[in-house]
């Protein structure tokens, strides 16, 4: 039995990943998870400088999932390689960096910083919901989404995957723009803008107003999304949103996704990742599937 | 530290003490693990409510592995727990946060002061400090709750918004009442009773420990969802944000921008 997935000629021991955000540098969760039975640590968004984010509330609870307006808080490229990149590397698992900017000039800064490190891809942020500079304002347009795609993939050594928003009237589009700038694969979906009230105080829960909404409640949007694209684009499709289970993750896989990633239902079960990894080989084992790669987009 | 784990904990009993407040005792290894001032996070079962709802500890036997949550009903998820019976199943997140510093204490004059809901913790502090314990419970009116379970290690104080019972007033206002000293204050309860416990301690030169609470969701450090504004530059994002739920709860309170 093979779980083996390639993605730009990386190689991935398996197609289940960490969705970023949610799993922070993999510190936190190597109390509950083994790092080394991923396929791949996801990191939380790192931009060129420390960002401090939103403020508080933060984070709502809703029906079937959560909304979130963190507002990148990270700590920098210069934190990131010395404590975060240098933990992640004693695992022998891929490492794809989450990179965030304001400007494009802060994203190839990041872009550039990771070009003489072991990371495998690097993984783009240009759909973050909750920051009013950068992230989303180049993921919303096609032609503004073309033209960082294309200067990122000019400066960077490693494997580029643009992460689209959901939050627009045609993601394929957006998957073609990326695509046509030379992007090496995608990563979908990022969180639905959303927002909750809170009735008795009659004001908004989170101090953002609103937030990006994951959890098992947004998986069909995803796995629609996820499969709109698979037709449209031939590179690789990274799937997410609200992934709980191996049943979730192989609906993605058979949309056409080429991996996985666990996201807001780690915060739900902290061990999501490998029971991922388990269920999918039980999967493949009780329909006598040799490689994991025959399941990719087989949904007919 | 000890390891962090989600475990199912079996529900030994249950029962309500004050109007919306329930006292539940769980069956758990991780009782064992637990530091004052730390709490868990309790999983409700529908699949519709996903995140771990943060509670403090109040009380353990590690011995028997028991864990004491006093909490408040506050939303569905409480609402649920509420109704847990002896021998029921709650999944439970922990040990999660730093606790108290307890040592800061040894042979001094203390202020264990505690509102509302920020009560139970001062319990597990209360056994395992040593010093001069003074313990001073604020409370909205006569529904008082383990003032009892307090007053077997030390001085007991009572403050009631209403006046119904003890010093009308906050905990503060118990300060003044007695006149009452100390070297070290650790405190949990509402934000306006911990702003003022951080400008009496910062007047008086007294060392304070306060509590904070904040909406969490992932309960341990990977989500930045709880952080609070910091005098200096966190130790993990390197911003003025430290994380409530790893960093804290407890800070020192000259460290906290609140």
């Amino acid at each position: 039995m093979n779980t083996e997935v390639k993605i730009a000629g990386v190689t991935f021991k398996n197609p289940v990943m960490t969705a970023s955000g949610t799993f922070g540098s993999g510190m936190e969760y190597s109390d509950f998870v083994d790092l080394n039975r991923l396929g791949a640590v996801v990191t939380k968004g790192v931009a060129n400088v420390p960002w401090e984010g939103n403020p508080t509330p933060r984070v709502a609870e809703v029906y079937g999932g959560m909304l979130n307006a963190i507002g990148l808080q990270n700590p920098g490229i210069d934190v990131f390689m010395e404590r975060d990149l240098a933990f992640l590397q004693k695992y022998d698992t891929n490492v794809i960096v989450n990179v965030c900017g304001k400007t494009v000039e802060d994203y190839l800064e990041v872009v550039e910083r990771l070009s003489d490190t072991a990371v495998s891809m690097l993984e783009i942020n240009v759909s973050c919901p909750n920051v009013k500079e950068g992230a989303i304002v180049f993921g919303q347009k096609a032609d503004s989404l073309y033209d960082i795609t294309s200067q990122i993939k000019r400066k960077a050594k490693q494997p580029v995957i643009m992460k689209l928003s959901p939050n627009v009237t045609d993601i394929t589009e957006m998957a073609r723009a990326a695509e046509a700038a030379g992007a090496d694969a995608l990563s979908m979906i990022n969180t639905i803008t959303g927002m909750k009230i809170d009735i008795h105080r009659k004001k908004f829960v989170l101090a953002n107003k609103t937030g990006g909404m994951s959890g098992p409640a947004v998986k069909p949007v995803a796995v629609r999304m996820v499969y709109q694209t698979a037709q449209a684009v031939k590179i690789p499709i990274i799937g997410m949103g609200g992934i709980g289970s191996a049943e979730d993750a192989i609906e993605f896989l058979l949309a056409g996704a080429s991996a996985v990633a666990v996201g807001a239902m780690n915060f739900v079960n902290p061990y999501t990742t490998v029971e991922v990894v388990e269920g999918i080989e039980a999967y493949m084992k009780q329909y006598g599937i040799e490689n994991v790669t025959e399941l990719i987009g087989a949904v007919t | 530290m000890a390891q962090k784990r989600k475990v199912t904990a079996t529900v030994i009993s249950q029962k309500q003490i004050a109007e919306q407040i329930y006292d539940l005792w769980l069956e758990t290894k991780l009782a064992k693990d637990v530091r004052p001032g730390q709490f868990v996070g309790v999983y409700p079962h529908g699949e519709s409510m996903l995140l771990p709802r943060p509670i403090s500890i109040c009380e353990t036997d590690k011995e028997k592995n028991r864990l004491r949550l006093v909490y408040r009903v506050a939303g569905k998820g409480t609402a649920e727990f509420s109704a847990c019976k002896a021998g029921d199943r709650l999944d439970i997140l922990g040990v999660l946060g730093n606790g108290f510093p307890v040592d800061r204490a040894k042979g001094k004059r203390v202020f264990l002061m505690g509102g509302g809901i920020g009560i139970p913790p001062m319990l597990e502090l209360a056994k395992a400090m040593d010093g001069k314990k003074q313990i001073l419970l604020g409370y909205r009116n006569k529904e008082l709750f383990l003032e009892e379970d307090l007053a077997e290690y030390g001085d007991v104080y009572v403050a009631t918004e209403d006046g119904s019972v003890g010093t009308k007033g906050n905990v503060m206002d118990i300060i003044n009442a007695y006149s009452l000293q100390a070297d070290v204050i650790m405190a949990c309860g509402p934000m306006p009773m911990l702003r003022a416990i951080k400008k009496y301690a910062a007047q008086n030169g007294i060392e304070a420990y306060i509590s904070l609470e904040e909406r969490m969701a992932c309960g341990v450090g990977a989500c930045l969802g709880c952080v609070c504004r910091t005098t200096k530059t966190d130790a993990h994002s390197h911003v003025n944000n430290a994380r409530i739920c790893t960093e804290g709860p407890v800070f020192e309170a000259g460290e906290v921008d609140i």
